[in-house]
């Protein structure tokens, strides 16, 4: 008999529906178990009490059209929670309580599920394993002997989720940020299409690149997430003019005739046996459910991460100068404005938040403007063009989400690159603004998960939803961590 | 392209991120680092490419001329850090 | 027709100087909500009380653009004669500022919405055409108040993301007065547009003021210096001629004039280097990635066109063609819309050219002793057409209208009522003027004498005393024909 909180995301509404078992009881034993996880480190802020009283009230107020009632949610600390702390994991932002929803988050209450808490990430969302938090780190699940990174920069809702420490939860991906960290804790993460869904309400990193989406226990989960949170939002100029889409109830796991894109460009110089392995694996599952196979190219995925490297600073640097302790926020002391301004940014943002603020700042400055943001924005639509092409030809592409699995808290931090390297197979997704999805796939040698891609045309989430339902379905995959940590 | 301490001293101030010695030095390591990685794009040819801003391809959305009353005074100045009724207060620019 | 030719030229030690001016001037759109943000736009409320969460900058915040402010400023650059661009974007202008919360300010860098277009001076030695080289939108800044505390500044943002439409001219002016004139033809063109009110003095109109020099004669452009936020007309001109005068006197000593930013001090009235802000001009410019491009349909901007009112030069040309008014006259008339349209109800129902002078004579001197306007005038425009129609018809005489006109003021009387009740119809029978002509000719031999032999200006003597004998009630006219007839 599995516990509670075992339960996936639809799993639980289902059962709530049929009065198997009660909101509360399920709020319950997300907190309980929650609360004996601390050393996770995933929340930095929890509201268990009051997620406690709201399920204690729906009990008897079954809604069976709101899709999630019931189910406790613990989201990204980069979503603005009215009256709950929102921080970003920065010093910055430490106390700062929003009179605001975001969008997305709304859409999640409106439906019935309730705030857990919120979740741990790399600060203002930059960073590829979470060890950029002024809150500390978060630890993943899954150990081999030493404590690993979950991934990031939604490091804490990774963990969470394969932890079972929330039914599921939403993040938001720039360069990687939900699929990586998906990849490395064996769960699942989707980044929408660019414009699917709102950013209204979330701490902005990089503008024309970041996107909220669900990281869940499954494929049908996420499915049912994307429903809910998509849709066109007016207080966003560059919301997608599309409306929700029952993503959930049009899944299906025949992909039968499915062309399916393998991009020779991502088998990287050094990618080990094992995640060539996997990718295989995948190739063969898809071909046994019908679906043709055809090698592809993108040419330029290479560039695709210096690119990112210019223009997602860049806006990070606009993005986040807002943050001066004027009207909100973290201020330290200073004799006159000036001082004021540097001393808070400078004792206010992390090293990674204030190296990429520099970088951004000098790749706009005068001179420099041209040889690289606008060479940048060149090699982006070189970029886009290459799944364009490819797309004429493909439905799907399927690739591996990273090029390893989780490594040692500690290990990749002395170089930035090789952080950033982290980043190579999922960063060319958000510069050509496509959804794509990770699944977990399969073990490396040290038992870790590891994740595939798949890559999609623009608002085509169904698509790779099928796939990666259908492969899902045919992998079974299993988490097989212990809980070490309790 | 290479970063010196005074293109860190400058680009710092630019920013309003304050620097001393250590910070620098730190800093001229990791921003040539990056800038390094990055001059890869000199290898591609983008003769004739136009720059790609927003995956977005529609019209830009506009709102009418309705003022919304959304904000009460009180929820704006409510997080800020110094404890003023009326306005935000900061301390004075020195000319 | 000039009849003065230009002549602002500075004198100094080494030669004559002409005087190169550039403005930028900040408009404030007239609109209900702001440019990016649905709070509203109200001068003078109290403070941070129409400041919304995009406003105050706060985490998550997007901007969505006020579709009318957009056609504002479409308005406006059609009353610029100018080219209205169908594609524009709007770019980041990064800075640091209290009063600038998102710490960029949302403008347009490199796709204004508006292209060039110019705008027509009357200037006393002809009219001068002065280019204007781009308008586009932007957010205006919020304020700080530095003086009520001595380690403190106060920030209020209602002020913070209301739409500007930025003016630039080329560096076509030459001298404060055509400043001056290009100042009030923009406010004019803009309060007919009804696109902006021109307030200077509650800041919804104010410039940034490039002023060079240049030996006399000279096509090379000197160093300018940018004279910032100048928010009178009359401040500008002293702005620009200290500033001249400075920069000659630097060239003259053998200096360079450095390109800075000036300001103003209007109680010394000399412009000052403001303390050097480091890379303070290095704005880093880039497309803002929260907005999409601007697109414009041909028809959108036609039926704007379309919509238009009569703009001031047009109507100029108009007064002058249809109503044979002069330069001047037209000029004065356009310069306020519903002056303009008060006069033409007037003289379309009367006579224009009598309608012109009541107008501009007694009418606009009653408005300035009681502190009126136009559209609070005592007398409207029906009465004052009929009072003319009086004099146009001999009912009365001109100098008898001025009375009747003083009891018009007291209540919009009708002026036939008025003419009426005070008996002051004129007389206009020859036999009775003719008699009160000999009359008066017989009484003053000795002057007619005096007057024959040459002594013209006798001629009003006489006419005096017939009007005299009359009691104003003679018509002018022919007192004049009877007395001269009788006096060959």
């Amino acid at each position: 008999m599995s516990e509670i909180y075992q339960l996936t995301l639809c799993e639980l509404v289902d059962k709530i529906k049929t009065k198997e078992i009660s909101c509360e009881e399920v709020t319950k034993s997300y907190v309980d178990r929650a609360k004996k996880s601390e050393k996770l480190n995933c929340f930095i802020e929890n509201t268990f009490d009051q997620a406690l009283k709201k399920a204690k009230d729906q009990n008897d107020k079954i809604d069976n059209k709101k899709k999630l009632f019931g189910a406790p949610f613990a989201v990204k600390d980069l979503f603005c929670t009215k009256g709950t702390q929102t921080t970003a994991s920065s010093k910055m932002l430490e106390g700062f309580k929003p009179q605001y929803e975001s969008t997305v988050t709304s859409k999640l209450w409106n439906e019935g599920a309730n705030l857990l808490g919120k979740l741990n990430c790399d600060e203002y969302a930059m960073g590829s394993s979470n060890e950029t938090s002024h809150f500390g780190n978060v630890i993943n699940p899954y150990r081999n002997d030493k404590d690993l990174v979950p991934g990031g920069s939604s490091g804490g809702c990774a963990s969470a989720v394969a932890a079972h420490l929330t039914s599921a939860t939403v993040g938001t991906d720039t360069g990687g940020s939900i699929r990586q960290p998906a990849s490395f804790t064996g769960t699942v993460g989707l980044k929408p299409t660019y414009g699917r869904c709102s950013r209204w309400g979330i701490v902005a990193f990089a503008s024309s690149l970041d996107q909220a989406g669900p990281m869940t226990k499954d494929v049908k989960d996420a499915s049912l997430l994307m429903e809910v949170i998509s849709g066109h939002d007016d207080k966003d100029s560059t919301s997608a003019q599309k409306e929700q889409e029952a993503f959930s109830q049009k899944l299906t796991k025949d992909i039968k005739g499915l062309k399916i894109g393998i991009p020779k460009e991502y088998k990287i110089d050094g990618m080990s046996k094992e995640i060539i392995d996997l990718w295989d694996k995948g190739i063969e599952i898809v071909k046994s459910l019908g679906c043709e196979i055809k090698e592809i190219s993108l040419p330029h995925t290479k560039y695709a991460l210096p690119a990112y490297y210019i223009i997602a600073p860049a806006e990070a640097s606009s993005n986040l100068a807002r943050y001066d302790g004027v009207r909100y926020g973290f201020r330290a002391e200073g004799k006159d404005l000036i001082e004021m301004y540097e001393n808070t940014r400078s004792i206010g943002f992390g090293n990674e938040v204030k190296r990429r603020i520099l970088i951004g700042t000098y790749v706009l400055s005068s001179g420099y403007y041209d040889a690289y943001y606008l060479k940048a924005q060149k090699v982006r639509r070189l970029i886009k063009n290459d799944f364009d092409e490819a797309f004429k030809e493909v439905d799907t592409i399927l690739t591996p989400t990273t090029p390893s699995s989780a490594f040692g808290i500690g290990e990749n931090v002395d170089d930035p690159i090789s952080m950033y390297l982290n980043d190579v197979l999922t960063v060319p997704v958000n510069l050509a603004g496509l959804p794509a999805i990770s699944i977990p796939a399969g073990y490396d040698q040290n038992n870790l998960p590891l994740g595939l891609q798949l890559i999609g045309k623009s608002f085509d989430e169904q698509t790779i939803l099928n796939n990666a339902y259908a492969i899902e379905q045919s992998i079974n995959f299993k988490p097989n961590f212990k809980d070490w940590w309790m | 392209m290479s970063i010196t301490k005074d293109t860190v001293k400058k680009i710092s101030k630019l920013s309003r991120i304050a620097s001393n010695d250590k910070f620098e030095e730190n800093m001229i390591k990791d921003l040539n680092s990056i800038l390094k990685f990055v001059d890869q794009l000199n290898e591609v040819k983008i003769d004739n490419i136009e720059p790609l801003a927003s995956t977005v391809d529609q019209e830009l959305i506009k709102r009418d001329d309705q003022v919304k009353i959304m904000n009460e005074k009180k929820d704006i100045l409510l997080n800020s850090p110094e404890d003023n009724e009326d306005f935000y207060v900061v301390p004075k620019v020195i000319e | 027709m000039a009849d003065k030719e230009f002549d602002y030229y500075l004198k100094g030690e080494k030669g004559e100087y002409e005087v190169v001016i550039g403005l930028e001037v900040h408009a404030q759109v007239l609109s209900d909500a702001k440019l990016f943000s649905s709070s509203a736009t109200k001068f003078g409320s109290e403070p941070n009380s129409q400041v919304s969460l995009v406003d105050a900058a706060m985490p998550g915040m997007l901007p969505v653009i006020n579709k009318f402010c957009v056609e504002q400023a479409v308005k406006t650059g059609l009353g610029l004669n100018a080219k209205i661009n169908t594609f524009s974007k709007f770019d980041r202008k990064n800075y640091f500022y209290a009063d600038l919360p998102q710490g960029y300010q949302i403008s347009q860098f490199k796709h204004p919405i508006v292209g060039e277009g110019k705008v027509i001076l009357d200037m006393p030695y002809g009219t001068k055409e002065i280019g204007i080289e781009r308008l586009h939108l932007e957010q205006d800044a919020g304020k700080s108040i530095h003086d009520q505390d001595p380690k403190n500044s106060f920030v209020d943002l209602n002020r913070s993301g209301i739409a500007l439409m930025e003016i630039v001219s080329k560096p076509d002016l030459r001298s404060p007065g055509e400043v001056g004139e290009y100042i009030k033809k923009l406010r004019s063109i803009m309060r007919y547009l009804n696109t902006c009110d021109g307030n200077m003095e509650q800041g919804s109109l104010r410039a940034d003021v490039n002023v060079s020099v240049r030996k006399k004669g000279s096509k090379e452009f000197g160093t300018r210096c940018e004279i910032k936020n100048v928010n009178s007309i009359k401040f500008m001109q002293q702005a620009i001629d200290y500033e001249a005068r400075r920069q000659i006197e630097l060239i003259e000593e053998g200096n360079e004039v450095d390109q800075e930013t000036r300001l103003f001090d209007t109680k010394k009235q000399e412009t000052r280097s403001m303390r050097s802000k480091e890379d303070a001009h290095d704005y880093r410019y880039f497309p803002d990635p929260d907005l999409l491009p601007l697109r414009l349909e041909d028809s959108y901007i036609e039926d704007l066109k379309k919509g238009l009112p009569e703009l001031p030069d047009h109507k100029k040309q108009r007064l002058i063609s249809e109503f044979k008014l002069s330069n001047y006259e037209a000029s004065v008339i356009i310069s306020d819309q519903a002056v303009s349209t008060y006069y033409e109800e007037v003289a379309k129902n009367s006579d224009y050219k009598l309608a012109a002078t009541w107008l501009m004579g007694e009418l606009f001197a009653t408005l300035n002793k009681e502190g009126k306007d136009i559209t609070e005038s005592p007398v409207s425009a029906v009465n004052l057409a009929k009072m003319i129609n009086l004099i146009k018809d001999g009912t009365i005489s001109g100098k008898i209208a001025k009375t009747v006109f003083e009891e018009m003021i007291k209540n919009d009387g009708d002026p036939s009522k008025i003419v009426e009740d005070k008996g002051l119809k004129q007389t206009s029978d020859p036999k009775e003027i003719e008699n009160i002509v000999d009359k008066v000719l017989e009484t003053n031999q000795d002057k007619v004498q005096q007057y024959k032999s040459g002594k013209d200006k006798l001629f009003g003597f006489f006419v005096g005393q017939v009007m005299k004998e009359m009691k104003g009630k003679g018509n002018p006219q022919m007192i004049n024909d009877i007395l001269k007839n009788k006096l060959k």
